[in-house]
């Protein structure tokens, strides 16, 4: 009989995801996820079983060899399956990343079960989930009842804790083979981007631009600021599609959805297919020469004037408080 | 090389969403359906292979009337030839019901390379490109930002969290296309008139064997309920000279909405 949940450890070159600790600590939380345990899947994988031991799985299991050094779809789907037949249990969570969106749906399929993705929310009762999920970026939200026997469940980063590590607290590791397989597809080559130091979907501040800043020269004026707060840089579509930025900073329906602590969104007049992708973020910030830019409505704090002149004060106004701390 | 496009008609990105009385789905009234800017990718990458490559390209959509629009579409900007689903079983689909009527579609056609786009907007699961590749046992390349496909072998660059990683396998595969792809072109004069003149083969659920194994009662993923964001609460301005504005909202940010 299928029971608790098991929540897919996500590391990459040995480091393990912060998301995925959220999603293994939300999972934990829950009253209708049952006994919670987490499986690893990696080159060196039981390695980095201690690290997860601290947030108090009941079990741990790890699938370590060479096919596992890059994430591979298929090795990585015949590994969790074989984790999923062992543990047996009624969910499969894991962190809604680049990997999990790969992945998790592939799996889901292979048990002709409910997947459902990027979940910001669960209103449990009467022995449902009840996972709440954001639907046209977060226009609106949608509940889910899962029908199948088991169900696997992705979870935005960022929206729940980490809590506390349990230094010394050791869960059982079981080690576990897949049948091994040929893929018929392989990563042969990663090339670490440029620029962009920190995820937007991983980030807690962000620091947006749109048509504003007037130019692809300007972005080190919003870049200073990221860094004195330790944020990441966005942009809104408008000034992708004008070729002044790369895509992969795009916050919006047709870029990434983002639910950061704090959106400081600088010369962005706030299109719906912006305010899509942040209006779910926890504190948001407009700067704007125009004061009736639509951003004004979903800002919790609003700041009329010109954005090269007010930015540079701001970045001065984090790094003293920065070292004053 | 047989090329198969998979496209969803999805509410306009400008368009306002609300959700309709019953809670079950958005409120339809005065929505404009438009193929899903994701697959705009996927459609041009079908073109410009063919374009250099020769073979044949089909573009398929699942749903009711508003498919027809958003395949004309397709065939006007140069794609072959058109299949819509159309079954009065297949509403509020989830993704997995989608790929099972999808696959059997693909199966049937013989296909060497499968694309979709990465996420049909409004749903935004971005689950159907892997759940395609495994029910038809295929590899897989998701969030694909360059394709090169050459001697019955592919070769993708895709976009991961600050890297993008080259992932080479063997056809048949299916991709799924990320914004940046290349540059949709738009349909011709000509291509929409010749659109025009070409017949959509419409299947139901009957046609493909599929009727009763799909649909409403066997999906395993279904909607509760749908609701409306939280309102946001009314802002602060925040008035004065541009020094008394950036220490003002550093103060704020720090003492009363504890982000920093």
């Amino acid at each position: 009989m299928a029971n608790g949940t098991l929540v897919f450890i996500e590391q990459r070159d040995g480091h393990i995801k912060k998301a995925s600790l959220e999603t293994l600590c939300q999972a934990k939380k829950l009253n209708n996820a049952g006994p919670v345990s987490a499986v690893i899947i990696g080159e060196k994988a039981k390695e980095l079983a201690a690290q997860v031991s601290k947030y108090a799985p009941e079990k741990i299991y790890v699938l370590e060899g060479g096919e596992y050094s890059n994430y591979s779809t298929e090795a990585y789907t015949d590994a969790l399956e074989k984790a999923i037949r062992t543990a047996d249990p009624k969910f499969v969570f894991a962190a809604h990343t680049a990997m999990a969106k790969d992945l998790i749906p592939r799996i889901a399929a292979r048990f002709d079960a409910a997947c459902i993705s990027d979940v910001m929310e669960f209103q449990a009762e009467n022995g449902c989930l009840n996972p709440v999920r954001p639907m046209y970026s977060g226009k609106c939200y949608g509940m889910y009842d899962i029908k199948s026997a088991i169900g696997f469940i992705t979870i935005r980063p960022n929206v729940f804790a980490v809590d506390a590590a349990q230094e010394g607290h050791q869960a059982p590791v079981e080690e576990l083979k897949a049948e091994a397989k040929t893929p018929r597809a392989k990563v042969t080559e990663i090339h670490k981007s440029e620029g962009q130091k920190l995820e937007l979907g991983e980030a807690s501040i962000i620091v947006s631009g749109g048509r504003g800043i007037k130019g692809p020269e300007n972005w080190n004026v919003l870049q200073e600021l990221c860094d004195a707060m330790g944020g990441a840089l966005g942009a809104s579509r408008a000034v992708v599609d004008a070729g002044w930025i790369d895509h992969q900073f795009q916050v919006g329906q047709t870029g990434k959805t983002v639910s950061p602590q704090l959106y400081i969104a600088c010369g962005i007049s706030g299109a719906i297919q912006h305010l899509a992708g942040m209006s779910s973020s926890k504190i948001i910030v407009a700067i704007n020469k125009d004061k009736d830019a639509p951003i004004f409505k979903y800002a919790n704090y609003g700041v009329v004037g010109d954005m090269f002149e007010i930015l540079p004060k701001v970045t001065a106004e984090v790094k003293k408080m920065k070292e004053g701390q | 090389m047989k090329i198969a496009v998979c496209v969803k008609a999805v509410p306009d990105t400008e368009a306002n969403i609300k959700v309709a009385g019953d809670q079950s789905n958005i409120d339809l009234n005065g929505i404009k359906f438009v193929t899903s800017p994701f697959d705009e990718f996927a459609i041009e990458e079908a073109i410009a292979l063919k374009e250099k490559q020769g073979g044949e390209t089909t573009v398929i959509s699942l749903g009711g009337a508003e498919c027809t629009d958003v395949l004309r579409d397709s065939l006007a900007r140069g794609i072959d030839t058109a299949i819509h689903v159309n079954d009065p079983d297949l509403v509020n689909l989830d993704p997995l019901t989608a790929a099972k009527v999808l696959a059997k579609v693909i199966k049937e056609g013989g296909f060497d390379l499968v694309l979709c786009g990465q996420q049909g907007v409004g749903g935004d699961n971005s689950q159907l490109p892997s759940i395609l590749a495994e029910l038809l046992d295929m590899p897989q390349a998701t969030l694909v930002v360059k394709l090169e496909i050459a001697d019955g072998k592919f070769k993708a660059e895709r976009e991961i969290e600050g890297a993008h990683e080259i992932v080479e396998g063997s056809l048949p595969v299916v991709i799924s296309a990320q914004k940046g792809l290349n540059e949709p072109r738009y349909p011709s004069i000509k291509g929409v008139m010749a659109a025009r003149k070409k017949t959509i083969d419409v299947k139901n659920l009957d046609a493909l064997g599929l009727k009763g194994s799909v649909g409403q009662d066997t999906r395993r993923a279904v909607i509760k309920k749908m609701m409306m964001p939280p309102e946001r609460a009314q802002g602060k301005m925040i008035e004065g000279d541009a020094d008394t504005q950036a220490k003002t909202l550093i103060s704020l940010l720090k003492t009363e909405a504890r982000v920093l």
